[in-house]
Parts: C-alpha cells; structure tokens; sequence
C-alpha cells in the first residue's frame, strides 16, 4: 500500500527536516571551529575534540549523568515491572483506576512543577531533621525513578495484557511455584516491553535538565546542568564536539538496529511467514 | 488463577504505591503547603491573592503555548499523513530521522538556535550581504514559538503518525467505494480518525510549552517573560519558596483545565467510530 | 606570551616545592591528613585561572599539591549563591560572595570563623582592603577581587562617549540597551543616576528608582548576567552596564568596545573568600584560600579575570600583564565617584525584590494575547456547544 508522494509533498518534507536538523548542522560546523567561539567561524580544526578530554568538569558531569540514569532506570524497570504486573493482577476497578491516575500525574504535571515539588520535599524533610545538603546523588536518583516509572508502567502493561494468563497457571500446574511460574514464562513473554521501557527511561534520564536542575547539589551536576552553566556565559565549542560524538553514536545505533530488524523483517517473509 | 500466586502479584504492586504516596503525592502535597502558608510556617491566602499581579503573565504562557501547539499540529498533521502513505522501509527510516534530534541535549540545540537568529547571525548575514536590512530575530515573540515548535514539533508528528498507522484502512476505501470523493474522505474519516493522536499530541506539546523557562531566557527578551521564569526565579535567586510554590500550584490547576478542555473534543468524533 | 612565561616559572615553582619536601614543610603546618578529602568550592563563572591557552589551573594544581579533590560548581549572582546556601539543599566549603552580600550573611549568621593560622598568606592583602565594613574584625574574609561598575558601549553604535548613565535610557539606541538581571546592580544604577544614595532604605526613593527602570524596560533587549559577554562581543548590543574587569576580557575579542565610568557615579565592590558555617571541611578550605593569595597563584587569577586585585605582591609583579591599568587602576585624579553596597533592611530588601519582580513582567500585558485567548476561548465555547445540541439532536433521533 504504498503511494508516490507527490512533489509538494516531497518537497513539504524536506523543508521540514530542515528545520529539524539546522541548529543541529550548526552546532556539528562548530565544534569543528579552531576559534573558541560558537558563532564565527574562524577555520577547521579538531582542538575541541582534543580539549574535550582536558575538560575536567564536562567529563565528570558526563559520569554522573551516566551513573543516575543506569542506576534510576534499572530500578526504574525492576520496580515498574513489578507494579505492572501488581496493577494487572488486580481485580478492584476502583484501586486500579486510583494507581493509573496516580501513574498519569509525573507524565502530565509540567516537569518545573514536578521538579519544584520534588525540592520542596527533600529541603523540608532536611529541616525537619536540622540537616543542610540535602540534595545530592540520592535525592537525584529519587525524582529521576520517580519520573520514569509511569513510562515503563505504560510499557508493560500492554504486553501483560496481549499475553494469555492461562500460560502461567499452566505452568503451575505443571509443577513450577508462581514465582518460578512468573520468570520462565510472564518474564519473557513481556521482555519486549520492559526493555523498551528500560531504553525510554534511560533516555529519559539522560536529557533530563529541568527536573534535575532543581533536586541536584553539590557534588551531583550532570551533563544538562553543566550545560546550563555555559550556557549562562558562554559554551565553549568542546560542548558542540561532545554533542556531535553522542550525535554520531547514536546515529550508528540507529543504524544498525534499523538493519538487523529489516534483515529480520526479510528472513521471516523468506520463511513464508504468514504472519505479517 | 490460585491464591497464593495472586497475592504474590499483588505484593509485587506494593513498592511502587508506596513510591509513588511518598515521592508523587506527598510533594503535590508540598507546594500546596508552602502555597498556602508564609516564610515562618503560618497559615496564609494571600501568596495566592497576591498572584493577580501574574495574571497577564499568565494569559501570555497560555497564549503562546497554544500558539505553537497549533503551529506544531500545522506543520504535523500533513507530514504524518504523507508518512503514513509510505513504504515501511521508509517510515522507519522517517521515524529514526525525527527522534534522532531528540537525543541531543535540548539546551544545546536552542542555544544554536541563537547562532542563526541574531541581530549578527546567519539569517542576518545573509539578508545583509543580500543588501537587506537586517530583521529583529531574536528576543521577540516569534521567536519564543519558534524556540518551542522546534523543541516539541516530534511529540506532535509521531502520536499522529503512530494512529495514522494503527487506521483500518478498509475504512477509507469503504468511504471511497461509497462514492467519496477524496477531501471528504479526508475531512469524515481520516481527520476523525486520527482526532486521539491530535489529542496526545496537543498535551505533549502544550504543557511544556507553557511552563517552559529556558527558551524564553534564551530566545527572548523583555516582555516575553513567561511564568516558568518567574517560577525558576524564585526558587533559584529570589529564594521565596511560597511565592514559587503559590505559582506552581495555580500553574498546575490552569493546565489541568486546558487538558480536561481538550479531551472533551476527543469524547466524541474519535470515540464514536472507534 | 607573558601568560605562558609566567606558567613556566609556575610549573618550575611547584616542581621545586614537590622535590624537597623538607624546606617546604618548614614554615608551613603538616596537612597531610587531608589528603583524599574532597573540597566544595563555589564560585562565580570563568572567576579562576582555568588553564585554558597555556594560563595555569589553579585548581589542578592544588590538588596535586595537597591530594585534596576539588569539586568546583558555578554561580551567576549573589542572589543565586544565597539561595543555594540558605534553602539548605547543598553544602559548600570556600564561597566568593560580594560585600554587601557577605554583610547578609554575617548578620544571618551563616559564615565561619576562619582561623588565619591556615591562612598566612593573608598578610599579603592591602590594608585597605582589610576590615571593611561588612568585616570590621576581620573574622570572616580574605578580599579575593575588587573593582567598579562601569558603562560599555560598542564606538560603531554610540556616538561620542557616553559619560553618564542617562545613555542607557536614550531612545535612539532603542533595542540595543543591555541591563543588569539582577536587582541589586540594576537599582543601583537608577538610583545613581537619580542621585540618590544606592544604600537608602526610604522606600519613596526605591518607588522613583523603579518608575525608571520602567521607563526603560521598552528599550532594553534583555536583562543579562554572564549573558553580556557574547552580546557584546559580537556586536548585537550598543550598551551594557558591567563590571570594568569583564570588560578588558571583552575588549580582547571585540577592539570596537570602549568603557567609561559614568560622571554620576559608580558602585565599588569587593568580592572576597569565605567560608560557609555549614562547610564539611573548613581545614581544607582555608588552606584553599591561603593558596589562592600565594602569588603565583594571585598574579596568574589576576591576569586571567581582569578584574583588580587586592594583593600587594601582585600589584608589584612583573608577570603582572595589567600593572598600572588605567580602567582598574585610575589615577586620583581620574578616579570616579563611588559608593559601596551595604546590607539594606529586611522590608527594604523584600520591597525591592517585589518590585524587581514588577518589572520583569513589564510588557507582558498586550491586546494580541486578550483578543488571540477571547478568541480562541469563544471558539472552544461554541464547540462544545454545537456538540452538545448534535448530541441532543441524536438523542431525539433514536
């Protein structure tokens, strides 16, 4: 079923896909600049991405960034996981729909106010017991599970309910305890979705700046914090050749996956397979 | 099923009430205190009276994050259309294309944006050196949605494209067999039946529109001040949590409102056929 | 060159210091238990020598000289850093906060007594510059900066110089005025230009400084910060008030840049070291702000910030790139009228913050926004309106 697209409309898509990648373009011209500015161009070099490496602040936000997300989207996952099937499982319509909106409320609340509230929390618990520096790594990895929980929720759940319940009573009536029940035959049957809930909530976590601008302290900038402190003065263009690096190796993920599923989608076709 | 699983699988949902008590509803709860109470701990309402003075700053966030909401669904609704149509080859290729910005640090990618839009940047570079008069691009307006149409433009392409996928298209050639021509088609089955993505994508578009305050720090100027800025200020320089907890709360009412608006239009048209 | 000369010597001074530990540890105390102890140092943007274009890292280098870990965070104003110190979410160690800023914090209690047995370098900071009046016992602070507020402007834009501050409230240069964003320096220079004293606690006078500053909200293009340097550097603003130091690291990047200080007059200040009463490790951080005065150290801050320095030995250096500068060394006779920021009164500073608050949202209010929302709210109506009776209608029908 597919339709020539017409020229306006080839033409409609171009001019979009420009505006989306323009500040991109820039952004990778720049980190190429031998100048320390971002917006005269003064000649090609790679300096930038050599003083990237000098850049002691840059790479130690870069780690933290990168310990908070894997640490708050596997608990993240593991808890989400379990709420799922929790949430599945149980039968009280009012209960279920209670926790759902309970679920929508971090996806829905603008992030300054899920941020701000998350702050007031921790800096009142701080006073409450007379403690100062409060917020950290803690209170970081705190509001950034809290944030991506509702989209593995939302992840899990449709697989939950596409598989069919009765697998799991039938292997235990086979034997196995529900516990074992549930990781050799739920587990897998929902895999898809609590790695692709994994992966949002990584992401998630990763171009989080606002929330994490307000529950962050002193020893826990990431990369977005860190950012926006440049951004007060002036970036530097060894920010411009990080973002291209990051450009470029998810580019190449992207890729990659995008090949394997295609020669997938052909071996399967090759096989007969009448599902599709 | 037998009891004890069950039970199991209940337990299993515990944790997470008890998160989401302790780290989503107790900080609502939060704001609502420091809203509602002055700097020594006393119970007060005039934080929140004393928000008439934001109201105009309140109707410009609205205003222009609705702008660009309906900017974003202009420019979305025809390229997740002519998405649709394509091969699937194609589409994932489109779809990797749109979210690959996503993964770039958005402050980044708005701060660019300041490279092409100055009173010294590429636009005006080349419209001087065309022999023009270099225009007034950044610090307006204009500007502002831009910053916002850019930054939220894929959260509205691809909930449409995903319902546009998800269409039956039997559907649309019924329509045609039943003699309709190819705009009506349009307007009384494929409009309506995309009217959930629309909604999704409205609420992914609008709320951090409107409470956004890094793009108007960056790509404004004065008067276009918006209420994530006075909120930001508050907790970051002017240190007055109940001034900023009295603007988050109405902030979190008045989006509400929008949002229980907005899904009144997808009662109907969408729900009816579906 | 000379920047990269006086690295040189630097680098030879600390291998000296690592090879014979002995001389070293004679007159100075043993530190060595701090070693593996992490440092909290919180400071205003681009405020240190940073090691960039061959200049030395300061903070590098303390750190391989006493094994301490420095974790080093960024302000963009006074108001910022209290806020942060006072809300008690993070904790820091060595803080560099402005005169009447630390005047603030001592009367809120929230600084440490340093003890000037870690700091001997102290003896090197002018007397001037000692016991000012947010210090008079000196208990508090080690003057790290000082400087004035001046009047910027691109000499393609302006005509002539702009000796006053009532420039930046001239109509022809509409759009192209910078302002301060934060309220402080802002009313600051409306009160100077009023001539009205920048410390008055009469809040009459704070009402005409504000009519001011709304009068020139139309002409401004943004309220900056830190913002400022890149504006002006590429030409996209005619004028900003700042501080005189920035504007040499400005003028470096962009020659068409001049400054003036204006025949009103201008706001001396003094930014200086200190140490929060909340601080984890005070030991480490007076050994950080004795490093900071040692003079390598000071002339290589010094040339890098721009900003005038406070330490005698400085001043002397002939590694000192801007001896004698006339823009931060004036001569008497140039040398502009000035007045300090002092600690306003609690009603005084909360009026101020509310009516800074007033003018950011200046402009907000437009006919377009009224019309665009009556609209669009009137279309919303009509809708759900129209539904409702086709609903009814269908009712009807069944």
């Amino acid at each position: 079923m597919t339709k020539k697209t017409s020229l306006g409309g080839k033409l409609y898509t171009a001019l979009v896909f420009i505006f989306l990648y323009a500040p991109i373009a820039v952004l990778i011209v720049f980190s190429f600049n031998s100048g320390k500015s971002t917006s005269v161009f003064e000649g090609f070099s790679l300096y930038w991405y050599k003083e990237l490496f000098n850049d002691a602040a840059t790479l130690s936000a870069f780690k933290n960034s990168m310990i908070v997300a894997v640490v708050s989207s596997i608990i993240s996952t593991v808890m989400g996981t379990a709420a799922a099937t929790g949430i599945y499982n149980y039968k009280n319509k009012l209960v279920k729909t209670s926790i759902m909106t309970v679920t929508n409320i971090p996806m829905m609340n603008p992030e300054i106010v899920t941020g701000v509230s998350m702050m007031l929390l921790f800096v009142f618990i701080g006073a409450i017991f007379g403690k100062t520096g409060t917020l950290g790594f803690p209170t970081l990895i705190i509001a950034h599970v809290t944030f991506e929980l509702p989209y593995v929720i939302l992840n899990v759940l449709p697989k939950l309910r596409q598989t069919d319940p009765h697998l799991a009573e039938a292997a235990q009536d086979l034997g196995c305890t529900p516990l074992q029940a549930f990781f050799k035959v739920m587990l897998p049957a929902i895999m898809p979705g609590i790695i692709s809930g994994l992966m949002m909530a990584f992401t998630l976590s990763v171009d989080d700046f606002i929330i994490s601008y307000f529950v962050s302290g002193t020893t826990s900038q990431t990369l977005p914090i860190r950012i926006y402190s440049m951004t007060k003065r002036r970036v530097t263009p060894d920010m411009y050749a990080l973002s291209t690096l990051i450009f470029l190796a998810i580019l190449a993920l992207l890729i990659v996956s995008n090949i394997i599923s295609a020669r997938g989608d052909k071996k399967l076709s090759r096989k007969g397979g009448s599902k599709k | 099923m037998n009891k004890k699983s069950s039970l199991m699988s209940r337990l299993a949902g515990a944790p997470y009430i008890v998160w989401a008590a302790l780290f989503i509803i107790v900080p609502l709860c939060m704001v609502a205190y420091y809203a509602f109470t002055d700097n020594t701990g006393a119970f007060t309402i005039q934080n929140i009276t004393g928000l008439a003075k934001y109201t105009d700053t309140f109707l410009l966030s609205i205003w222009l994050g609705l702008v660009a909401t309906v900017v974003c669904l202009v420019i979305a609704y025809p390229l997740a259309y002519i998405m649709a149509q394509k091969g699937p080859e194609k589409q994932s290729t489109m779809t990797m294309l749109i979210m690959l910005p996503m993964w770039m640090n958005f402050l980044l990618r708005t701060y660019s944006w300041m490279t092409i839009l100055e009173d010294t940047g590429l636009i005006n570079t080349v419209i001087t050196s065309l022999g023009f008069e270099p225009l007034q691009l950044i610090n307006t307006r204009g500007a502002v949605v831009l910053g916002m149409v850019y930054n939220f433009l894929p959260y509205m392409i691809l909930p449409i494209y995903t319902v546009m996928l998800k269409t039956d298209h039997s559907l649309v050639e019924a329509a045609q067999d039943l003699g309709g021509n190819k705009l009506d088609v349009f307007r009384n089955v494929t409009i309506p039946l995309s009217v959930p993505g629309i909604v999704s994508g409205f609420t992914m578009v609008f709320v951090p529109s409107v409470s956004t305050f890094y793009i108007s720090q960056k790509l404004g100027g004065t008067g276009t001040i918006l209420i994530g800025d006075i909120i930001e200020t508050q907790f970051q320089t002017a240190n007055n949590f109940n001034l900023g907890a009295s603007l988050s709360f109405v902030l979190m009412i008045l989006i509400f409102v929008c949002l229980a608006v907005m899904n009144r239009f997808s009662d109907d048209d969408g729900g009816v056929i579906l | 060159m000379i920047k990269r000369l006086s690295s040189v010597i630097f680098a030879l001074f600390i291998a000296f210091a690592c090879m014979s530990p002995a001389v070293f540890a004679e007159g100075e105390k043993d530190y060595s238990h701090l070693k593996g102890t992490t440092l909290n140092v919180y400071n205003w943007g681009e405020y240190i020598s940073d090691g960039q274009d061959g200049t030395v890292n300061v903070n590098k280098a303390f750190e391989e000289k006493y094994g301490i870990t420095i974790n080093y965070t960024n302000y963009e104003s006074n108001e910022n850093m209290y806020n942060k110190l006072k809300s008690g979410g993070a904790n820091y160690d060595v803080i560099i906060p402005s005169d009447y800023m630390i005047a603030k914090l001592v009367e809120e209690e929230m600084l440490a007594e340093l003890n000037f047995e870690n700091i001997p370098n102290y003896k090197y900071i002018l007397d001037k510059y000692k016991g000012l009046y947010y210090d008079p016992e000196e208990k508090y602070t080690v003057a790290y900066t000082v400087g004035m507020v001046g009047l910027i402007y691109n000499t393609t834009m302006v005509d002539g110089t702009p000796d006053s501050w009532g420039a930046l409230w001239d109509e022809k240069y509409a759009g192209n005025i910078l302002m301060f964003n934060n309220p402080r320096d802002a009313f600051g220079i409306a009160q100077l230009y009023l001539g009205q004293s920048i410390n008055t606690n009469d809040i009459s006078q704070w009402d005409d400084a504000i009519e001011l500053l709304k009068k020139q909200n139309p002409l401004v293009s943004s309220y900056v910060m830190d913002e400022v340097f890149n504006k002006m550097e590429r030409g996209d603003a005619a004028l900003a008030p700042y501080y005189a130091g920035d504007f040499l690291t400005m003028h470096d990047v962009n020659p068409d840049l001049a400054f003036v200080y204006p025949k009103e007059g201008v706001n001396f200040f003094v930014d200086a070291m200190c140490v929060p009463k909340n601080a984890e490790n005070k030991e480490a951080a007076e050994l950080y702000i004795n490093f900071m005065c040692d003079e390598e150290i000071a002339v290589a801050n010094a040339n890098y910030i721009c900003y005038a320095s406070p330490h005698s030995l400085v001043l002397q250096s002939d590694d000192y790139d801007l001896k004698g500068d006339p823009i931060l060394y004036p001569a008497d006779e140039d040398m502009p009228k000035t007045e300090m920021f002092q600690n306003l009164d609690y009603e005084t500073q909360q009026y101020m913050t509310t009516l800074w608050n007033e003018l950011k949202i200046e402009g907000n209010t437009n006919l377009d926004v009224y019309i665009g929302l009556s609209l669009t709210l009137v279309l919303v109506v009509a809708y759900l309106i129209y539904k409702f009776i086709k609903e009814k209608k269908r009712e009807a029908y069944y």
